[in-house]
């Protein structure tokens, strides 16, 4: 079984959010998306400044069987990439919900935080994923 | 494994597993108004007997044109051996393997290929080929818009100096995805793109095409044009003529950092004009957007055991794994073209090509220097050529081509249904293929056809009584 660390939120297509202090939100992949991918070899992640609606692909994310479309749980503006995983992309197979968050934003409304999949609610949709 | 994939016995098996009537029911989902009604324009089968018979027909009037057309597509020495090591049995194949491990030796070919491109082109990676020169450019103005993260618009600059043909595969293939090219219009009197004539507030754009030498076989000013794109943040493709870069300063060195994507016709490494296909294309690009380069890639490692090993690498940006977002969807490698242009410049080496260029820069000089002589013929554009130039006539030019045909010879590419601009127009191209007297040949016939459409003109003038 995957972690699922309970203080965060998550959406269906495996990503994860953390509400920081100053309002801004950090995002990632789950691990449960990590182990399915394998190692990851390459990430692209967005630039700072750039504005994505929800749902709208912001990143990829390459390991060595497959690229894949990292989605953006929330609207707003990207106010920081993690600059280190373009050296080392296997940050995110060995810390997922730390050192390998990929990109932070500030939302447009911070209100659509609460709607995201709790940790619960995420570990039914991987159970389910899993049959 | 037997030859034929599936016999009438394999079909019926497994249509019953299945449990459908025939093959047809498993297209009922297309609706009908969708369906083809076959292909009406395609004869039906033919005997081997009868198709050895047409082609013999067909190849025997393939005539032996003393030729000085280009555009594109250039008559250059092929050495015997070139064809002769490419349809050997182990190479005798169009496509890249996908069984990797047991194709090393295919594999070792187009690394070097690779290898090769990229020297010559002095970028840091080639993938291992695409389907043709013109639609090369397509996939790189795709790649730009991929790669540039920085513009908001879809716009790509592309000079009217860059192919026609290239400019229309291009619009055909990328129209789709809502990318806008804008034409930027050539100096009348260079036959080149201006940079003095480049706006001051472009506005935002995605990349800057430049094509080297150009249409016109005139050389760019590929250094002012390169730092002009990058300092309004946009990207620069080359299109280039691979034998040229033997003697031009390569894309990757042109301006301050050089160009970032580089694509073009692989036809003048040793393929045959062969009536205009197959050529293959060529793609080369800068390391920081390998990533978005679209096609087959081949790269070294090492195996388990320390060997030296050849894979296909890069692979999971492709249509297999990533669909319609896929780097590309028509990433078609021309896999026996390129096997043949790897032999080609391995046979002739960098010598060899330098050589080949600098004799055709010399025969195409040589030439316009001798049409000099010839009245009701002038040179157009003033820039430095590369091996192909553009002369205007003074009478119908199609009247010319004609009875330089009938003579045997191909007299060069009319440009006026391309740039009704340039009336009575002809590109012209002397390769190192053509000798002394073979230059003198046509420029006699010139001669001839000249006085001769000018006695007739007159003759059919009416007579002031």
């Amino acid at each position: 079984m995957s972690n699922i660390p309970a203080e965060l939120r998550y959406t269906k297509s495996h990503e994860w959010v953390r509400k920081n202090d100053d309002g801004t939100l950090t995002i990632g992949i789950s691990d449960h998306a990590q182990e399915l991918l394998g190692d990851l070899v390459f990430v692209d992640a967005p630039e700072s400044g750039s504005s994505f609606e929800q749902g709208e692909d912001c990143a990829v994310v390459e390991s060595v069987k497959a690229a894949s479309d990292v989605y953006c749980p929330i609207s707003g503006e990207v106010v920081e990439a993690n600059a280190t995983l373009a050296d080392a992309p296997e940050t995110i197979n060995a810390d997922p919900y730390g050192d390998g968050w990929i990109f932070s934003i500030k939302p447009e409304d911070e209100g659509d935080f609460d709607n995201l999949m709790s940790s619960s609610e995420y570990t039914d949709h991987v159970a389910a994923d899993d049959h | 494994m037997p030859f034929i994939p599936h016999t009438e016995d394999d079909v019926r098996d497994m249509l019953a597993a299945i449990g459908v009537k025939d093959i047809e029911a498993l297209f009922d989902e297309i609706p009908k108004e969708l369906r083809s009604k076959g292909l009406t324009e395609v004869p039906t089968g033919l005997s081997e007997m009868a198709v050895q018979r047409l082609m013999a027909e067909r190849a025997a009037q393939d005539s032996r044109s003393l030729c000085f057309a280009g555009g594109g597509a250039y008559e250059h020495h092929i050495p015997s051996a070139v064809w002769e090591i490419t349809t050997r049995g182990e190479f005798y194949s169009a496509y890249t393997p996908y069984q990797a491990e047991a194709s090393q030796g295919t594999l070792q070919l187009l690394y070097e290929y690779q290898t090769m491109m990229a020297s010559l082109t002095g970028m840091d990676v080639s993938n291992a080929s695409l389907y043709d020169g013109a639609s090369a450019l397509a996939e790189a103005i795709l790649m730009a818009v991929r790669a540039n993260r920085k513009a908001k618009s879809k716009r790509i600059l592309i000079p009217r100096t860059v192919h026609p043909s290239y400019r229309k595969v291009a619009q055909t293939i990328t129209k789709g995805q809502g990318i806008i090219l804008e034409e930027l219009d050539y100096d009348v009197t260079g036959g080149h793109l201006d940079p003095a004539s480049l706006p001051k507030d472009p506005g935002d754009f995605v990349a800057l095409v430049i094509p080297q030498p150009n249409f016109f076989g005139v050389l760019e000013e590929v250094d002012a044009l390169t730092d002009w794109a990058h300092e309004h943040k946009a990207l620069v493709i080359g299109v280039t003529n691979p034998v040229s870069l033997a003697v031009l300063t390569p894309p990757g060195e042109w301006g301050e950092i050089g160009a970032d994507i580089v694509c073009g016709d692989g036809q003048p490494l040793g393929i045959p004009l062969s009536s205009g296909g197959p050529y293959f294309g060529f793609m080369c690009c800068r390391q920081d957007y390998v990533r978005q380069m679209p096609g087959r890639i081949i790269g070294r490692t090492t195996d388990l055991d320390g060997k030296p090993g050849f894979s296909l690498t890069l692979q999971a940006r492709e249509q297999h794994i990533r669909r319609s977002k896929a780097t590309s969807n028509i990433c078609t490698n021309q896999g026996l073209l390129v096997t043949a242009a790897t032999i080609h410049m391995a046979l002739m080496g960098p010598a060899g090509i330098e050589q080949a260029a600098a004799n055709s820069h010399a025969n195409t000089m040589e030439l316009l220097d001798k049409l000099n002589g010839v009245p009701g013929i002038k040179k157009l554009f003033d820039r430095p050529l590369f091996h192909e130039a553009v002369v205007q006539f003074d009478r119908p030019v199609n009247e010319v081509t004609q009875a330089l045909t009938a003579q045997g010879i191909v007299g060069g590419i009319m440009l006026e249904d391309d740039y009704p601009e340039l009336k009575n127009c002809l590109l012209v191209c002397a390769t190192e293929t053509k000798t002394e007297a073979d230059l003198i040949t046509f420029v006699d016939k010139l001669q001839q056809i000249s006085t001769q459409l000018q006695a007739t003109k007159s003759s059919a003038e009416p007579k002031i009584a």
